[in-house]
């Protein structure tokens, strides 16, 4: 192997990095939000609404039940609109982002489930409004919770990422594809492998111990 | 306690759980006055619609019939914002606590605070101030998880303290305690009450707490109304079946008498004498004594509260003298006998 290789997969690295960070991002701003909305707009919750829950529910349900290979195909007109090519890092954050959404969704709605009701009572009492109940009391102790799982959704997105790369998405997804799979430069495969191996496993340790550093029960 | 200004009004008040196939009156039409700084308790065994009732008091219950009005406004008239601005001059407190587990003990006595946009700095100071009514100024930095009951408790009153509150509403809140952390609170609420003048509802199943510190209690049974009152009346004379079932077994627990006798009295000490003294002094003046089958009393400031059974002389004669005795000292002996401990 040569130097060559090496800054290449430096390369894949930095995009791969650079996508999956960029991508979770984006879906937590969205993501975090919308779980907040299924879980206060749920059955028995401080702003119940059936309807509104019913259907956003339904439309995370979609989108987490359509693999994602097929959502990244399925997304490339609409990539295109937004990003005028389908092709590059910049591209495959559009599906990254969709797909990850409903799942960041999902996730918060279920750390914010732990929460015990009491909580919210005890918020209520003291006069909180529904924002209030969010801000001060339910997110704040679902934070370590709330903190592995986004270990957890950031190493997903970065698999993802992998997929995405094979879609015309660089990173290091695109370097196994294109040396490893076409030029049977099985070197370059493995380590690629063994470079996200790494990262995952840094990701969600690093995950696990902030989750368990900032827990105090 | 002298005729004081009516804080809480309760009309007719019912609550209605209903839902496809069944349906619970967990309370009943209830009607009764809480008065501005006192301490009422509201005593009935499990299920019997207390915790209904004084969520009803702020409002995390709606009424299904009837109205409760706090300080001349009637809590189901007020818009969802008025409620909110109401709530904040009633705090509770809860059987478990229910603090932030993820925020020191500072900033969970702080979050009243917050939420009406107090300062940083205030906030602390204030929060520190509470904390320090409470006894726990040396856990400010400490997490609700490194403490014992007890002292979670006392954040949660100094955290309700901080909203400068009108009334403190107590669910079960010593239930989760053991007797001796049980009485440190209950002395605790009892100096808040007399030091700042706060009006405290008390929700309990425990007869004694009852006895510790309200001045009247209500006594609820399958939700309607038992029993209201002063407490030495309601605890010297039970007349409902309820307010027996609840006064007299917590003497009866481990029962001393047997049914057929008739020499057995309950005596009520409700603070105006000393428990001890009243038994020396019977030996002393008339000579005789009594046997002293259960007590349940305690002192406080040398002045007791609580119970006793005892078993006076069989000798008729002898039973008229310590009977007058303790009519004399303002004691009106209760007889006890089977069809009262029912
Ligand atoms: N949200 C609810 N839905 C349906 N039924 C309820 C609800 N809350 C309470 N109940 C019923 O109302 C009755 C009174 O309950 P409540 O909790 O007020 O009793 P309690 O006196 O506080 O009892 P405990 O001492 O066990 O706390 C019970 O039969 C209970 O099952
Ligand atoms: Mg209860």
């Amino acid at each position: 192997m040569n130097s060559t290789l090496w800054s290449l997969i430096g390369k894949g690295v930095i995009e791969t990095l650079e996508m999956t960070l960029i991508s979770t991002i984006l879906a937590y701003i969205i993501g975090v939000p919308y779980g907040v909305l299924l879980k206060v707009t749920g059955k028995g919750e401080i702003m119940e609404q059936k309807v509104v829950n019913k259907i956003f529910a339904f439309i995370a349900n979609v989108f987490r039940s359509i693999p994602f290979l097929i959502l990244l195909v399925f997304l490339i007109p609409f990539t295109r609109a937004i990003v005028g090519t389908s092709i590059g890092t910049e591209a495959s954050i559009v599906p990254l982002t969709v797909g990850t959404i409903p799942i960041v969704a999902r996730m918060v709605e279920q750390s914010l489930n732990e929460i015990p009701y009491r909580i919210t009572e005890a918020a209520k009492s003291m006069g909180a409004n529904s924002w209030q109940i969010v801000k001060e009391f339910i997110i704040p102790e679902a934070m370590p919770s709330l903190c592995s799982g986004t270990a957890i959704n950031t190493a997903t997105v970065l698999g993802y990422s992998a997929m995405a790369g094979c879609i015309g998405g660089g990173g290091l997804g695109a370097l196994a594809l294109n040396y490893g799979y076409y030029r049977y430069q099985n070197d370059v495969l493995f380590l690629t492998v063994l470079v996200l191996v790494v990262v995952v496993q840094v990701i969600q340790e690093s995950g696990v111990l902030i989750s368990k550093r900032i827990r105090h029960s | 306690m002298a005729e004081q200004k009516i804080i809480y009004q309760l009309n007719h008040v019912s609550k209605i759980f209903r839902d496809k196939n069944s349906e619970v009156i967990a309370v009943d039409d209830i009607s009764l006055e809480i008065h501005e700084g006192e301490i009422f308790g509201i005593i009935g065994m499990s299920g019997a619609g207390k915790s209904t009732l004084v969520r009803m008091l702020n409002r995390l219950e709606e009424v299904t019939s009837g109205e409760v009005i706090f300080d001349g406004k009637k809590l189901g008239e007020l818009s969802p914002k008025e409620t909110r601005a109401t709530r904040k001059q009633i705090a509770m407190i809860f059987q478990s606590f229910n603090l932030l587990s993820q925020k020191t003990v500072l900033a969970n006595v702080e979050i009243p605070l917050k939420l009406i946009g107090v300062s940083k700095e205030e906030r602390k100071e204030i929060a520190r101030e509470k904390l320090k009514i409470v006894g726990l100024e040396d856990k400010v930095n400490a997490y609700p998880a490194q403490l014992s009951g007890g002292q979670k408790q006392r954040v949660a009153i100094a955290r309700a303290l901080a909203m400068n509150p009108r009334v403190l509403l107590c669910d079960e809140a010593t239930s989760a305690l053991d007797p001796k952390i049980t009485e440190e609170i209950l002395s605790l609420l009892q100096d808040i009450n007399e030091r700042l003048n706060l009006t405290i509802v008390i929700i309990t199943h425990e007869m004694n707490v009852v006895e510790k510190i309200c001045n009247r209690v209500a006594i609820v049974d399958n939700g309607k109304l038992a029993e209201l009152g002063e407490v030495k009346d309601v605890f010297a004379k039970p007349q409902s079946d309820a307010a027996k079932h609840l006064i007299l077994p917590t003497i009866a627990g481990d029962n001393p008498f047997d049914e057929t006798n008739k020499n057995c009295y309950r005596i009520v000490f409700n603070g105006r004498a000393a428990t001890e003294p009243v038994i020396a002094n019977l030996v002393k003046r008339t000579g005789e004594s009594v046997n002293i089958l259960s007590a349940n009393t305690r002192s406080i400031g040398g002045i007791g509260y609580g119970q006793m059974i005892v078993e006076f002389p069989e000798d008729p004669t002898a039973h008229k003298v310590v009977l007058d005795y303790f009519t004399s000292i303002g004691i009106q002996p209760v007889a006890i006998d089977k069809e009262v401990v029912i």
